[in-house]
């Protein structure tokens, strides 16, 4: 039996005060392990999903949605742009690549994405079965998706309007699965992506894979009257109008086609700084558009979050200084309970460095264990939010991740109760033993 | 008499006071190796002081102790648990048996703090000599008030000390527990070689003990 036995022994000698001291520190580094875990996560993964993205333009609204819709794909897209603004931005000398979106149609509830294949190279897509798209109705599947559906190469399927999976049905528009990509720790994962030419024609415009020239105005019509879902809310009059003007010439209805073709938002990578002095404005500046850049848009998100996340760690932090206390409390009145003890210690000939220790170490073990059992709680606990909430697995919410910051809480706390166990034990140093033998007879 | 060199305690002109009121004093005493001494006096009289003094707890105010050849009464505190440690085993009358640890580990600390490793078999070999083997994985307040006695006896002698001091070892025990205290104590420090030196208001253990140092109150002084 040594003096850190004896420490043990002690703790022991208590457990019901000890299990509620380690329960209370648990409570705190869990707390703060989960908020370290959900903002550092999510965060890196805000950070990723736009990295190398320097500007979006898309129609007029509030410049977050477009970015929460046309980036991260959560929020419904602000309104349609016409196509000849991708044309306008390729030809821009600052502009290094453009890469358009068309979006408004999910199955199950994972969003087409109408796009180009640079999309896909932009988040290093890589295939992990099949082939890029080449045509039209051809379509390339995330990880995620692939895992959600079960769906495999060839397997056709109809696209719904809308994004939240209950919307109409396109019917006689079927995709076909050519693809099926890697993960790539990004939104891609969870998207279906296909040439934007699908996404026109599964709305009428252009070509379908399968349809003759002859169903070509009822689809005409049948985009009109679906104008009022979002994503799809242009100018409804103009629309009516045009549709008229189908019905009266099939000559002109292509022409119109062409002239109606749009994207919902295009992603921007400037070639040079000048880029973004001159761009946005430029933009801006246009009645049917908006440029809104990530870095700005999700700095203003996470510091609306920060004050909510800054309150929980406040709390979180609050917590642990009262289990800290706690522990002072529990050690100082267990130790003048043992003062005799402390004093036949000396009398067996312990050194008071060594009882010191003794005493210390007895509050660092109730912290180290608090601490542990807190990091284990908190990753638990995330994990089991992971596995309950769709959403925070569509995050990458990963309880499997460990993060620098919480070595720095285990610490924190360890010493936190080292310091608690500071002051009664410094008393060590000072004890009069004839004195306290007589006194604790 | 022993000679110098075989003494194990040797005090000299010791005299102690607090706030200016002499509590204890004795001006000549010495044991040597197997010398069982009995010290007895009334309360009051400084028997505690004299074994405070002795094993380094308290600074004499004047005259000196020497243990086993070194002056305790002068060395450095950290000395002092040094050479307590080496050379004094010591038995309470309330026991201070550790509160946390079973029979078993309380000796098996002392053996620790004494010598720096613990030696099971002494040990045990200890705990059957007390009569506690039934009792050797019990928490002290498991213990009948004799039990905890043995229990502390065994721990005074587990790292084989060259002294064993025991404080009013038997004055809330009745006849027959006393005088079995006694001999425990006698026989255990027989078979471990430490000698005695055992304070006592109660003249029962008088019989036992050859040699007996009597205190009394002493004189107060201006």
């Amino acid at each position: 039996m040594t003096l850190a036995g004896l420490s043990l022994a002690y703790l022991k000698d208590r457990a019901l005060n000890t299990a509620l001291n380690i329960l209370l520190l648990t409570l705190s580094v869990a707390t703060l392990v989960i908020l370290v875990l959900f903002s550092s996560q999510l965060s890196e993964r805000f950070a990723r999903d736009a990295q190398g993205i320097d500007l979006v333009v898309g129609a007029k609204g509030s410049p977050l949605q477009l970015i929460l819709s046309s980036i991260y794909q959560v929020d419904v897209p602000t309104g349609n742009i016409p196509l000849e603004t991708l044309e306008t931005l390729r030809a821009d000398p600052t502009v290094a690549e453009v890469i358009p979106l068309a979006l408004g149609d999910s199955f199950r509830s994972y969003r087409i994405v109408g796009t180009e294949s640079a999309y896909v190279e932009h988040y290093n897509g890589r295939m992990a079965e099949g082939r890029m798209f080449e045509a039209p109705y051809e379509t390339v599947i995330g990880a995620q998706v692939a895992r959600g559906t079960g769906a495999g190469l060839g397997q056709k399927f109809e696209g719904s309007h809308g994004l939240s999976g209950d919307g109409h049905v396109h019917e006689q528009t079927p995709f076909e699965v050519v693809g099926i990509l890697a993960p790539t720790g990004t939104v891609l994962d969870r998207l279906i992506v296909t040439p934007v030419a699908s996404v026109w024609g599964a709305h009428g415009f252009g070509t379908g894979p399968s349809e003759d020239h002859d169903d070509h105005e009822d689809h005409e019509h049948e985009t009109a009257g679906h104008d009022e879902h979002a994503g799809h809310d242009h100018e409804h009059d103009d629309h009516e109008h045009e549709h008229d003007d189908v019905a009266h010439d099939d000559d002109a209805a292509h022409h119109a086609d062409e002239a109606e073709l749009e994207v919902t938002a295009l992603l921007v990578k400037y070639r040079s700084s000048l880029a973004a002095v001159r761009l946005p404005t430029f933009i801006n500046r246009q009645t049917q558009l908006q440029a809104a850049a990530p870095a700005v848009e999700m700095t203003r998100l996470l510091s609306l979050l920060g004050v909510g996340i800054d309150a929980v760690r406040a709390f979180a932090i609050l917590l642990m200084i009262t289990s800290g206390l706690s522990i002072f409390v529990a050690l100082y009145s267990a130790l003048r309970q043992r003062e005799g003890d402390m004093a036949m210690l000396r009398v067996m000939g312990a050194r008071p460095p060594a009882i010191f220790g003794h005493i210390v170490l007895e509050g660092v073990l109730l912290a180290a264990a608090g601490a542990l059992l807190g990091v284990i709680v908190g990753h638990w606990v995330v994990a089991f939010a992971a596995a309950t909430f769709p959403q925070l697995q569509d995050m990458g919410l990963s309880a499997l991740r460990f993060e620098p910051a919480e070595a720095v809480i285990v610490l924190a706390a360890i010493a936190m109760g080292g310091l608690a166990a500071l002051v009664p034990a410094l008393k060590v140093f000072r004890v009069d033993i004839a004195q306290t033998l007589a006194d604790t007879r | 008499m022993t000679t110098p060199s075989e003494r194990l305690i040797e005090v000299q002109g010791l005299r102690h006071e607090i706030a200016g009121r002499c509590v204890m004093d004795v001006p000549a005493f010495a044991a040597g190796r197997g010398e069982h001494t009995l010290l007895i006096g009334p309360s009051g009289s400084g028997k505690t002081t004299l074994i405070n003094v002795i094993t380094g707890l308290i600074t004499p105010t004047s005259g000196e102790v020497r243990i086993d050849g070194e002056l305790m009464s002068s060395l450095p505190p950290a000395k002092r648990d040094q050479l307590r440690r080496r050379t004094i085993g010591v038995v309470f009358q309330t026991l201070r048996l550790i509160s946390a640890l079973t029979v078993r580990q309380n000796l098996s600390l002392a053996q620790t703090l004494a010598l720096g490793h613990a030696e099971p078999a002494i040990i045990d070999d200890l705990i059957g000599q007390v009569g506690l083997k039934h009792r050797a994985d019990a928490m002290p307040r498991e213990l009948s008030h004799g039990e905890g006695q043995r229990a502390a006896i065994a721990r005074a002698l587990c790292a084989r000390p060259a002294i064993v001091v025991a404080d009013e070892p038997t004055s809330a025990l009745d006849d027959a527990n006393a005088l079995a205290m006694a001999e425990l104590l006698l026989s255990t420090a027989e078979t471990t070689g430490a000698t005695l030196l055992i304070a006592t208001h109660d003249n029962r253990l008088r019989d036992r003990f050859a040699r007996t140092l009597a205190l009394t109150a002493p004189q107060v002084t201006a």
